[in-house]
Formats: structure tokens, sequence, C-alpha cells
């Protein structure tokens, strides 16, 4: 049980350690009881992506396509034309750069109601290593017109995220990842796409976060605090459509960015921050996000480590942004 | 639903191939070769095959549903679709031209009637189809999907796995056709990459294969497609094999991948023009 010390900061208790995946699987456990359009589809990973319950309450609409990634999506956005309203679960990186075209196409294109469910995605998939550690699929899918992408923090918002995109009407990609991470976001809280999630105020540096990210903003923040360091720390969880609102009026408050994700700095949520700022309100940014590399095999904290996506870099990113303001 | 005689589907098609030569000769861009070849299908499969509902909507419950894979057979899936009545006809003077719904390749984009997925991209259609064949499964809609590829177009994998997930899960009420010419850009599908025997692959899948020895004959495609939908419903999904003559209709253009993606000139849509009887208006 972590809790970030209560000094003017808001607090934010860590219910106990969960996996993202397993938020998706308890969400789209909770669609299959309440939405009948709601249909699932797996390329042989249903242990891994957490459907379990779903394939065990709703077989019938429960579609096994085997290790067949471009067929799924093929067969997704078939199944919407007759009503259906699919959810695709693989890993992320079967789910996006295997599939492209298919997505382009057959989905985005052609505006096909897909929910593209992806697991495992970033460094924390661990010890399997740069084949399947994609740090690229942000970019690749933001850039398709009309792709909503969604990177959401912990088990509890993974699981809002996944019953509010089936509300939404139109391809949304929704990444989450396999290791346990800490689960702080209020179990009632309903994901609102596209809204920005102030988790503290701030004045001196804004901290804009994604996945599981956002966890590590929180305790940057305390340990900034301490430091006499007043940072705001926002959760952007809707990475397209962004909320350039929240960004630009935090950035003018503050002064200065520093963004943090499980991704390339090349074509992530920086760069996308980056452009609003760029065009409404100049300011020196620091990135937090692997740089131009594949990963390697290891735990998910060594590589967290390594690469610097952790509290420590946060906090050494905001030394540094802040002597640039 | 009101049967066309042969003698007006034949009429019918020669009207449609008279379109295509046109529009593709108006923005000299195009594939006029392979539609030509499946003109007498589209031609039988609209006019006869498909339950229809009137009007046009996305879910299409209630009726048959095509899609066309090989969506740079666009021009003859233009054609005729505003002849059945899903735009008007002279929509099909904006083909490929700016703020046109005819974009070069199909698409739902523009909100174009009569057309339920972009295509173009080749070898994604199965995959489609057999989703909203599940789809009417799921629905407990009786009708039917309908699909059309291209031969050439079999050579792009995702193609298998959809012949391997359909049969493995019985989607019964599927009639997947495949455009047999033999040809695509770069020659004849034997010298670009031989297929080898498209029968007994489909059939080593667990498909129920038909042949249409004289795809481009109105009265073996109507009987042939006839038999296909006879042996739907039993547990296995149905392939097509429509025996056709790519540039069926235009002499110069048969027999030969030259006019897969190539417009006639002037005197050469003269020609073409002579061979086919102006039987419905010209749009």
């Amino acid at each position: 049980m972590a809790t970030i010390k209560e000094i003017n900061m808001k607090k934010y208790t860590d219910s106990g350690k969960k996996d993202t995946r397993s938020g998706f699987g308890a969400g789209l456990d909770v669609l299959g009881e309440k939405n009948p359009k709601v249909v699932a589809l797996c390329a042989d990973l249903i242990g891994s992506l957490k459907m379990d319950n779903f394939v065990k309450n709703h077989p019938e609409r429960f579609f096994q396509i085997g290790i067949a990634e471009a067929n799924m999506i093929g067969i997704a956005a078939g199944l919407t034309i007759g009503g259906k309203i699919p959810f695709t679960g693989t890993f992320a990186n079967f789910s996006t750069g295997r599939v492209y075209d298919q997505i382009r196409q057959s989905v985005a294109y052609s505006g096909k109601n897909v929910k593209i469910c992806a697991s495992h995605a970033g460094l924390t998939l661990g010890e399997d290593g740069a084949t399947h550690q994609i740090l690229e699929d942000i970019g690749l899918m933001k850039m398709l017109p009309g792709m909503v992408v969604i990177n959401p923090c912990d088990y509890n918002q993974t699981k809002a995220a996944t019953i509010a995109i089936a509300d939404y009407e139109g391809p949304v990609y929704l990444r989450f990842g396999r290791p346990a991470v800490a689960n702080f976001t209020p179990e009632d809280q309903v994901f609102e796409i596209g809204k920005a999630l102030h988790l503290q105020e701030g004045s001196d540096v804004t901290i804009l976060a994604t996945g599981h990210l956002v966890w590590e903003s929180l305790l940057a923040a305390e340990q900034l605090h301490e430091k006499g360091i007043s940072a705001e720390v926002i959760n952007l969880h809707t990475i397209k459509p962004l909320d350039d609102e929240a960004i630009i009026a935090s950035v003018k408050k503050t002064g200065c960015v520093v963004t943090a994700e499980e991704h390339n700095i090349i074509g992530g949520l920086g760069e996308s921050v980056a452009r609003v700022l760029a065009l409404n309100h100049p300011a020196p940014q620091e990135f937090i996000g692997t740089n131009d590399t594949f990963g390697e095999s290891g735990t998910p904290a060594q590589l967290m480590e390594k690469y610097g996506l952790n509290a420590a870099a946060i906090v050494k990113a905001v030394g540094k942004v802040m002597k640039r303001k | 639903m009101e049967m066309n005689s042969v003698k007006e589907l034949e009429n019918k098609v020669s009207q449609v191939r008279r379109d295509i030569v046109r529009m593709v000769h108006k923005v000299n861009s195009g594939h006029p070769g392979g539609s030509l070849g499946c003109a007498e299908f589209f031609v039988a499969l609209y006019q006869n095959i498909l339950h229809r509902k009137p009007g046009f909507d996305m879910d299409g419950i209630g009726e048959d549903i095509f899609f066309l894979s090989n969506g740079h057979i666009s021009p003859v899936f233009y054609s005729v679709l505003a002849r059945s009545g899903y735009f008007p006809i002279e929509e099909l003077n904006t083909f490929r031209l700016l703020d046109s719904r005819l974009q070069g390749h199909p698409t739902t984009h523009e909100g174009l009637p009569g057309v339920r997925i972009a295509s173009g991209s080749l070898g994604q259609g199965m995959s489609v189809a057999i989703g909203a064949a599940q789809a009417k499964k799921l629905n407990k809609d009786k009708h039917l999907i309908y699909s059309l590829h291209g031969d050439g177009e079999l050579q792009e994998g995702q193609n298998w796995e959809a012949i391997l997930y359909a049969a493995a899960k019985k989607v019964d009420n599927l009639i997947a056709t495949v455009d047999y010419n033999g040809q695509q850009i770069d020659g004849a599908t034997n010298d670009v990459l031989p297929m080898g025997n498209l029968r007994a692959k489909f059939e080593a899948f667990g498909w129920e294969v038909i042949d249409i020895d004289k795809g481009n004959d109105v009265a073996s495609i109507l009987e042939g497609l006839a038999q296909a939908k006879s042996k739907t419903g039993k547990g296995k999904p149905v392939c097509v094999l429509l025996h056709t003559v790519m540039g069926n209709g235009v002499d110069f253009m048969m027999h030969t991948h030259a006019w897969h993606g190539k417009a006639p000139n002037d005197a050469q849509l003269a020609i073409a023009l002579a061979q086919n009887e102006e039987t419905l208006g010209d749009y």
C-alpha cells in the first residue's frame, strides 16, 4: 500500500497492484451483460487478454480466430455490418504493426465501429523482449484519420474505458499492459474520452503523462514537492483526440512541460503535445519515453529503470526543463 | 423478386460495357479489363440473384449483401449499382474526379449507396465477408453474403487465413466468387506466381467448389449461382470459380493483361462502343 504524502497535495492511494489487462477483461465482462451488440474476437490469447469470463458467459458472441490477426481485423470490420460492436484482443504489436493496412482500409477508412484492444504494450511486457515490446503503436494509430487512441493508467481506469468505448460510435485503439501496477483511479470514476484528468494542481511545471507513467508522475510530484517544486500532474489517458485546452491552460500557468509515456518519443504523446504548444503557446518541453530504440529482455522494473521511464527520470527532466524557462 | 430474361440481362451487359469504357476513357485512368470480364456476373447478380431491399442501409439486415474485394474493378461495380437504382446514373460522369463519391477504388467514406467496405488494397474482402456472414447468423438473418475476388488477389496471404477460418467455423452462408481470368498486372498468373489447382486448394481447406466454365455467359452464370445457393446452409462455405475472359466484349482488350489498368484513347473508345449497342441509354 503506497501512499503519496499529503502536503497541500491531493492524496492518491494504491488500492493494491493490478494489471490493466485485467481491467479490460472485467470491463468486457460487464459489457457482455449489459450490451447484447458487443462481440469479442481473439487471436489465440484469451488468457493473456483476460477474456476468459466473456468467453465463458457469452460463447455465442465470442470468436476464436486463431493466430491470424489480419483475418481478425477484417472479420471485426464485417461484424459491424449487421450492427455488432466488435472488440478485438491480442498483444499491442499484433494489434497494430502487423495489421496496419487491414486497420487502415477495412476499419479506419471504412469508418467501422471496431474496438482494437491491445495488451502487453511497451517495455513492461518484460522478458519476451523486443519482438513483442511495441513502442511505436501510439504513433501508428494516432496517424490514422478518425482513430481514437486511449492509454489508461491503471486497472480501474482501463475497466471504465473499456465500458465507455462501447458507447462511442467509431474506431478506437485501446492500449494497456501486462504488469501489476498501482491502482488508484476511483472505482466509480466514469471515463470520458478526450477529457484530461487533473491529478495535482501545481504552478512550476506541468507533467503530462499517459498509461503506466501516470503513477510514476504522481510519485515524481511528491519528490518534487519535498524539494519545493510545485508540479501539476495531468493524466492524458486519451492521446487522440487530445485535450488541447487543458494542455494550453496548464502550460500557460506553469511555463514548461514534461511529457511521459511508455513509447518512442518519436510519434508518441509528447510530439502531439509539442504540436499543440507550438501552435498555441510555445514552451520548453522535455520528453520521457524511449528514444528511437527497440527494447530488450528484462523485468519490467529493470527495463523502466534502464530506459529512463520512472519517477526518478521525471524528476530529473523537470529540473532540466525548469532551467529552460 | 422480378426476374429478368437472359435477353434483358444481355442488353444490360452491353450498356454496362459502354459505361465502363466511357468512364475510364474520360479520366484516362482506371481498370477496364477486369471490369469487362465481370460485367455479366455483376448484372446477373444484381438483377436476378441478390435479394435486395429498396433503398440502402449499412447493416443490410433482411437482405443479401455483396462485397467487392478486388476494388480496382470499380467501373463495373459503379455502373451496375447505378443501373440497379442505388444512385443516379448521371453520377457515373464523376468517376475518379475531385469531390466525387465514385473514388478510384470503392469506399464508404463518401457515403456512396451500395458500398459497405472500402477495397483496393487487395486480400481483405473475404475476411470482411466472413464477419458480415457471422453477424447474419447472430441476427438470425437467413440472407446470404456474396463476395468477389480476383484470382491474382489470392496471392495475398490474408485470403488463406480467411479460407481456413470460414471452413473451420462452418460459415455456410457465404458464396465467395473468384474471377478466374488467369491475368494480373505483370502478366499471366501462371507466369507471375502460378497458383496451381484452385479447386483442389479450396476443397482441401473444406469448401464446396462450383466451376462456372462459361463465366461470360449470362445463362451459365445464373445456373451456376443457383447451384451455389443450393449448397449454402450445409455446413460449408461455397466457392465459385468463375472462368472469365479479361476485357470480354471489346475484342482488342480480350485475352490479355494489357488492359488491366489502361484506358482507351479516342479511336479505341469508338471501336469499343461500336462493338456494344447502346441498349439503355448512355449516362
